[in-house]
């Protein structure tokens, strides 16, 4: 077996990693992955988004599980000897290669100004460097003193104006130094940096461009920055942003040769003068050019990993296209964004009152698309990316013209890379669908496309449209509708029983798909009790008995304890109702308790006596608001910042009853600590020291997910208005069974475009949503108080219409560790 | 044949069903549908030995009434006991209104189906 030596755990080294065990179907090679950083590989390119959760876990790349990787974390290369070929490590372990990679990154740059090294000067690279920043800026605003507390940052790229963002999220004031006489420069053109500067400017930030930093000083327990110009600035701290520098010295000391500005210098298959020795990523000097930037790492990891195997790649060239979202602001700048060829054109569109510029370089017959600079609005970036080096499809003024041409995915010819993260061309999409792709999902099965930074997700969804497939939308044989659309049905027309709606709107008479579909559709619009008229027979058991249907056909019941909070008094009720009963006992993940083994016959009288203990229905049984937990809160815990207890009773009991198109859980968290798990819910609270952090999204189950963030530091009312509108919106527009997770993914625009709707109100209904929760909030009613009260419904709850007081005979328990289960596995049918 | 009195027709709804309990033990699961007439079949669901089609949703596919089962959601044929969505079917029972009460019919031999 030969041995493969990974220098680094970067993305770039994770990525070749990856790769490569999955070609090496041979299992030729074993993997020896030598690692600086004590943590598995993160999402670097993701780094500021941790400031706003401070879990690290969340920027967490794929684990890559696998008998032949042997991952050494925090125990780094430090020496390499070419001769023996073997490599050393910190820890003294030693190592024979047959190939060596070396894919040690880069670190950041810090010019090399008098007072660069002074206690409170930062970098921005890891989790650990923004600990520092957070622990700085809290000593800072813990400080009793007049006056903003503020932040320099040296750098008005990429990585400073994310630096910027990180300060101001941490309550500083930003203020960015930029040499260039713009932000952004490598990305962006004059026009573009203007606009940009505006818009970032309005959001406190404080620019200086075309300034160089010539001093940092230490003033009365404060910073001062000297900029060139003579401007002075009162800091707290300084974040130095001003590039990177490729990590070469293992290289240099093994003897190999470096670039002209740095950088392991390899040729265009990745290898060094060594022929066992490789170099990929922000380490690499390929051709003697470095590149900043994840995805010509990415490909350079490709070729290497083919050329291990035997293959013949080369490095295609650098896609040094870019599309970021800065401090709120979406970026986008590909191919030839500087008009650097002979004879380009530039086409611009700019519109500074509506904050959107636009620019497209094109050939000098304005034919080919050479690349392009968006700032903004980047939603074109998707399709016009694809397009550099290919004809357009319309003139190019009308392609960035607010009113101008949509532009067509047919238009993509087959070379087109759609997705730069992994490499995946509009004619490889092309050949999936062919090959039974029918949406989204299956195409990022099979062609990996949208797995990565996942803006080329609109794109794709295009290019199935170009390939004629149609997504059915039919939510079963009745009704060729969505479940969206025949809410807007009801919603419209009025129509509240079933019969009608499929008289008038479907065919046949409807099945265990749709009419529990429609029913959830008519309790959403307020159409009184689930068992009201026709309501009933529409119904799934579940909804029928309210309660749950367990495998031997006894029910469980599960009462109401909102945020889990539950007197001594209510609990011992449920204790001895279940005794009474010989109900099973368990308790559930979302802090209530189960009571098992429940007849059809005893569910009246077994609620009888919880409703009049104070209990009500805890809707386990329904696509419904389900649970909302939470941890202690500060009543008693020691680190609480905010009330979550009182926070999720109130949520409870304001989402109670519900019904949704599936089940929605919640839970409210007192502390960045997370007690309540409410990043695994469909919407979590997690409180801050200015208020709470709204989270929507999550899920356990099949698909384990974690909830996005969707706003931050909002107060107790903002909140809920906000909750109010996310799941109106939710119970109006999701596909029947669809979680929160999968309706965000379907929906067109993602995150971004929920967040305009909730927050930004960009559809304009806010009100409209808010005004239907409000009209379900005061019209709410126990289920289950409404059975008792009612001697028409409570006739339903026998297990024989002949035999009113018998048993289901076929119901037998036996013992287990002191409580009743169901006897045995019934003989069955296999499914 | 031996018929059984289940309940008044009244107290039968549109497509929803009610368990009746047969003289030698076993249980039938009688149906009203939409267009008045009556439907009967075992109430053991055979997917999962718990006794419950009475329970089920009811419905048509393709113009054939059916029920599906509250377990594991199968389809049967409320005219022929067939599943439409695996190989298994339940015993169909003949059943007629009498003087405004249901009553459900079991052949003389009684089928695997209903035995249990």
């Amino acid at each position: 077996m030969r041995t493969l030596v990974v220098a680094g755990h970067g993305m770039v080294g994770h990525r070749l990693v990856e790769a490569f065990v999955a070609r090496d179907t041979e299992r030729w090679w074993r993997v020896v992955v030598l690692a600086e950083e004590h943590r598995h590989a993160y999402d670097r390119v993701a780094l500021s988004s941790y400031v706003d959760t401070w879990d690290a876990d969340a920027l967490a790349l794929s684990r890559i599980e696998d008998d032949r990787v042997e991952l050494r974390l925090g125990d780094p290369c430090t020496a390499i000897d070419r001769v023996a070929r073997t490599v050393r490590t910190a820890s003294g372990y030693e190592v024979r290669y047959d190939a060596l990679v070396l894919a040690t990154g880069s670190s950041p740059f810090v010019p090399p100004v008098p007072g660069h090294d002074l206690p409170g000067c930062h970098v921005y690279r890891t989790p650990e460097d923004l600990d520092g920043l957070r622990a700085a800026a809290r000593d800072a605003l813990a400080v009793p003193r007049a006056g903003r507390r503020s932040g320099v940052v040296v750098g008005g790229g990429l990585l400073g104006l994310e630096a910027a963002y990180a300060l101001r999220t941490l309550g500083l004031s930003p203020h960015v130094v930029e040499l260039a006489p713009r932000l952004l420069p490598l990305q962006v053109d004059e026009g573009g940096g203007a606009l940009l500067r505006r818009i970032v400017e309005g959001l406190g930030v404080t620019v200086y461009c075309g300034a160089a930093t010539e001093a940092v000083e230490t003033d009365r327990g404060r910073l001062l920055v000297r900029l060139t110009g003579g401007t002075e600035i009162d800091t707290d701290l300084v974040v130095f942003s001003a590039g990177v520098r490729p990590r070469d010295a293992l290289a240099r000391d093994a003897g190999l040769s470096v670039g002209p500005r740095g950088g392991v210098l390899v040729d265009s298959r990745c290898r060094t003068a060594d022929e066992y020795v490789w170099a990929v990523g922000e380490c690499a000097a390929i051709e003697g050019r470095c590149y900043g930037l994840v995805a010509p790492g990415y490909a350079m990891a490709e070729v290497v990993a083919d050329r291990l195997l035997g293959g013949s790649a080369r490095f295609p060239g650098a896609d040094t296209a870019t599309k970021l979202k800065l401090l709120g602001v979406d970026v986008a700048s590909f191919g030839d964004a500087h008009a650097e060829a002979a004879g380009a054109l530039e086409v611009v569109h700019n519109d500074p009152v509506s904050g959107r510029y636009a620019k497209l370089v094109v050939s000098d017959d304005a034919k080919t698309l050479l690349g392009g600079v968006l700032v903004g609005d980047a939603s074109a970036y998707g399709m016009l990316r694809p397009l550099v080096g290919a004809e357009l499809p319309a003139d190019p003024g009308a392609l960035i013209s607010p009113s101008g041409a949509e532009l067509d995915a047919a238009a993509l010819p087959p070379g087109a890379q759609v997705c730069s993260c992994h490499a995946v061309t509009a004619g490889d999409i092309g050949e999936a669908v062919s090959g039974g792709a029918t949406d989204v999902p299956a195409l990022k099965a099979c062609t990996k496309a949208g797995t990565g930074c996942g803006s080329c997700v609109p794109t794709l969804v295009k290019l199935l449209a170009a390939h004629g497939v149609e997504q059915s939308k039919a939510l079963c044989e009745h009704f060729a509708h969505s479940r969206a659309e025949l809410f807007e049905i009801v919603h419209a027309t009025g129509i509240r029983t079933f019969s009608e709606l499929v008289s008038r709107h479907g065919t046949g008479r409807g099945c265990d798909v749709c009419k529990p579909a429609v029913a959830s559709i008519l309790a959403s619009l307020g159409a009184g009790h689930v068992h009201d008229g026709e309501q009933a027979a529409l119904q799934d058991t579940n909804d029928h008995f309210l309660a749950n249907l367990q495998r031997n056909g006894t029910y469980s019941v599960v009462p109401r304890i909102p945020g889990g909070e539950i007197p001594p008094a209510k609990l011992i009720v449920i204790g001895e109702v279940a005794r009474d009963f010989g109900l099973y006992t368990k308790i559930t993940g979302g802090q209530r308790i189960d009571l098992f083994g429940a007849r059809v016959e005893q569910l009246p009288a077994i609620w009888r006596r919880l409703v009049d203990a104070g209990f009500e229905s805890g809707h386990a049984y329904g696509k419904a608001l389900r649970t909302v937990k939470s941890c202690v809160g500060t009543d008693w815990c020691r680190y609480g910042v905010q009330d979550s207890v009182s926070m999720a009773v109130r949520l409870e009991l304001r989402y109670r009853g519900l019904r949704a198109p599936h089940k929605i859980k919640s839970g409210v968290s007192g502390c960045a600590r997370e007690c309540a798990e409410a990043r695994g819910k469909d919407f979590g609270v997690i409180a801050t020291e200015r208020g709470w952090n709204l989270y929507v999204g999550g899920n356990g189950g099949f698909t384990p997910r974690h909830a996005e963030l969707l706003v931050s530091d909002v107060d107790d009312d903002t909140l809920i208005r906000y909750i109010d509108r996310f799941l109106m919106f939710y119970v109006r527009t999701a596909d029947r069974l669809q979680r929160t997770a999968a309706w965000i993914e379907a929906m067109d625009g993602g995150l971004d475009h929920l967040r305009a709707v909730v927050v930004d109100d960009s559809l304009g209904i806010g009100d409209d949503l808010e005004a239907a929760m409000t009209a379900h909030v005061e019209s709410y009613t126990d289920e289950w108080r409404g059975v008792l009260d009612d001697p028409e419904k409570l006739n339903r709850f026998t297990s024989f219409v002949n035999a009113p007081g018998e048993s289901d005979p076929s119901i037998e328990f036996v013992d287990r560790r002191g409580q009743p289960v169901p006897l045995g596995v019934p003989e069955v049918v296999t499914r | 044949m031996r018929w059984t009195v289940v309940c008044p027709r009244a107290a039968l709804d549109p497509e929803r069903g009610v368990a009746a309990l047969l003289a030698d033990g076993s249980q039938v699961a009688v149906f009203a549908l939409h267009d008045g007439s009556l439907a009967a079949v075992a109430n053991r669901d055979p997917f999962s030995g718990a006794h419950v089609m009475s329970r089920g949703i009811v419905g048509d596919a393709a113009g054939e009434p059916t029920v599906a089962s509250p377990m594991y959601k199968q389809r049967f044929s409320l005219r022929t006991g067939r599943c439409l969505d695996g190989s298994a079917a339940v015993t169909v029972h003949p059943v007629r209104v009498h003087d405004g009460m249901v009553e459900v019919g079991s052949p003389a031999r009684v089928p695997a189906e209903a035995a249990s």
